[in-house]
């Protein structure tokens, strides 16, 4: 039961003489619309021709498309570690992990398939990775003839990295207790030396 | 063969044929400009993309009219179905016949008129065959056999029958005026001058009565702020749900032609049809094929004028609810017709009823009482009705003003 305090009447508010007659305030809304009618017709609309102007493109918050990573010796950055399938809400991401390979790390993927039409394109794998392996593109215009061609595997998602590292950098932030990550001066030494020891 | 072509029957055959085939063209181009204008409102571009400025933006789209497959769905009534947009479209353009184009012309040593027919009844042949219309929205409606299309054509019949009767008295105002029902008479008995430079329009005398034959027009063609009958935006178009293809598209352009007929006929009631001031060819003694073509041109310039207004409105202001709808034409619009009617038959009793400056005085008395009226009226006009339980339940809780202060 709703107390009688917690209810609240709201009044319609009192309408003045012009509002009540309603003409005054058509005359209004039609100046306003012609005068909008030739703008346009003298001027440049307010929108543009898609497919020929595009409007610039926010790199930096713009969740589209996703790409994986490369490091700086062109292997997948990712290390297998799960964390973006766990965070991600939709369920879309599949990795399988193997043994790494190479010294700096344990794990890495054999597959990495994301579904982009489960994706909601919230960003939360982005914010999971701690090696900045995943990440959003300004990429929207996304197309396929088919659901399964929509499961992007690790080599398309690695080419779209391939394709936007130039607008987009990768940003692989510094991380506390791993040597060897961050685009600092010396961190590449820093891995190196780790890799002596 | 050119004793035909001369002759009266000729001309009005050959102008039907033309008037037919022009108008086709200018509901289709009715569309492509009520999108332009749209668009230039919104700040938007519009169509351009078929042809320069996407000119043939209607041919395209007529184009996919009739290519569309032409579903009629299994629960409908079909012959009914398939009778109600031909009923619209045909009504929608057989109006026609009755408008005076374009005085007379003088071909081949006769007075020819410039008009398919000219029937002493000219006017209440259009008031008739123009309530026709309401057929096809209510037949629609009913054949489709969906109970919401049917809401649709109910709430359009209610409202079409509803503002018929201002728009009835309107016209009557000017036909007690011009004391004939013949529209190339009322057109002809505009063309005078007072004072030697005021066009004798009928605009002049009536401006209230114009006014609201203007209004009223917009609700008979389900022009916003009217149009609860489609409705496009919430009510994913009422009676024609159930149409689609080329039957939608006579629909469609039904509207446009009823659009057209409906400022054709104020043209020529309030704003003298082809005359146009202080022009020697646009008067009635000019008879030359260069006046015939002016007079033409003339008219179609007030027409266009008038759908220009129409489709300003239509992206200007939001529509109506139905109860406010039927408050305004029958507590607002029909007080007033009537009062407009019993000074015309008062001025017509005293013999002074094509004069400038009674029925002037006589519509400033009528706009002003409404006036004063209306602001006095202490009623909400937005507000819930009366008999409809108050909001809260009396008198728990407390009272906030929704107004914006200052």
């Amino acid at each position: 039961m709703i107390d009688d305090k917690d209810i609240l009447l709201i009044e319609e508010p009192k309408l003045t003489a012009s509002e009540r007659l309603f003409l005054p305030q058509i005359f209004d809304g039609m100046g306003t619309t012609i005068r909008h009618f030739f703008k346009s017709l003298v001027g440049t609309p307010m929108t543009v021709q898609y497919p020929e102007v595009q409007r610039e493109q926010r790199l930096e918050n713009y969740r589209g498309v996703h790409r994986l990573n490369r490091d700086e010796q062109g292997r997948v950055a990712c290390v297998a570690c799960f964390m973006c399938a766990t965070a991600c809400p939709a369920n879309c991401i599949h990795i399988e992990g193997a043994e790494s390979p190479w010294p700096d790390r344990e794990k890495y993927p054999t597959r990495f398939d994301i579904d982009e039409l489960r994706c909601i394109y919230c960003g939360m794998c982005e914010e999971a990775c701690p090696v900045d392996a995943i990440e959003l593109t300004p990429g929207h215009d996304l197309v396929g003839r088919s659901r399964e061609e929509m499961v992007f595997d690790k080599e398309e998602l690695l080419a779209i990295y391939d394709k936007t590292k130039d607008i987009k950098p990768r940003k692989n932030p510094r991380i506390t207790g791993y040597p060897g990550t961050g685009n600092r001066p010396g961190a590449q030494d820093e891995q190196k030396e780790k890799h002596q020891r | 063969m050119a004793e035909f072509f001369t002759s009266q029957l000729g001309v009005s055959v050959g102008l039907a044929v033309f008037a037919l085939l022009v108008l086709l063209g200018a509901v289709s181009y009715c569309i492509y400009f009520e999108r332009k204008i749209s668009a230039f409102v919104q700040d938007r571009y519009g169509p351009n993309r078929v042809g320069p400025f996407g000119i043939f933006q209607p041919v395209a789209d007529g184009g996919k009219f009739v290519f569309k497959e032409d579903v009629i769905p299994g629960h409908v009534d079909k012959p009914l179905f398939l009778l109600a947009p031909c009923i619209t479209f045909l009504v929608g353009f057989i109006v026609f016949a009755a408008i005076p184009w374009g005085g007379q012309w003088s071909l081949g040593g006769r007075l020819i008129e410039v008009q398919v027919a000219n029937p002493d009844i000219g006017l209440l042949y259009i008031l008739g065959v123009a309530s026709v219309g309401v057929y096809g929205v209510i037949l629609g409606s009913w054949a489709s056999n969906n109970k919401y299309s049917f809401y649709g054509g109910m709430r359009a019949a209610a409202q079409m029958l509803s503002y018929e009767i201002p728009m009835g008295i309107c016209i009557l105002v000017v036909v007690i005026t011009m004391g004939s029902l013949r529209l190339e008479e009322i057109t002809v008995a505009q063309t005078d001058y007072w004072l030697g430079f005021i066009p004798q329009w009928n605009i002049f005398r009536y401006p209230l009565a114009f006014v609201i034959l203007f209004v009223t027009v917009l609700a008979e063609c389900n022009r916003t702020p009217f149009d609860v009958v489609e409705a496009e935006q919430e009510l994913v178009g009422g009676f024609h749900t159930e149409y689609g293809a080329l039957k939608f598209g006579m629909f469609f352009l039904a509207e446009y032609a009823h659009m057209i007929t409906s400022s054709a006929l104020i043209a020529v009631l309030f704003l003298g049809g082809w005359h146009f001031p202080w022009i020697p060819w646009t008067q009635l003694e000019a008879t030359s094929w260069f006046a015939v073509l002016l007079k033409i041109l003339v008219i179609c310039g007030k027409i266009s004028f008038f759908i220009f207004v129409m489709m300003w409105i239509r992206w200007t202001l939001p529509r109506f609810r139905f109860d406010q709808l039927m408050r305004l034409a029958w507590k607002g619009l029909i007080p007033i017709t009537l009062s407009l009617f019993v000074l015309a038959v008062v001025l017509l009793y005293f013999g002074v009823e094509r004069s400038f400056w009674y029925p002037l005085i006589g519509n400033v008395l009528v706009l002003a009482v409404a006036l004063f009226f209306a602001a006095r009226s202490r009623r909400e006009v937005t507000g819930r009705q009366r008999g409809m339980p108050a909001v809260g339940g009396g008198s728990a809780g407390r009272t906030v003003s929704m107004g914006i202060p200052g």
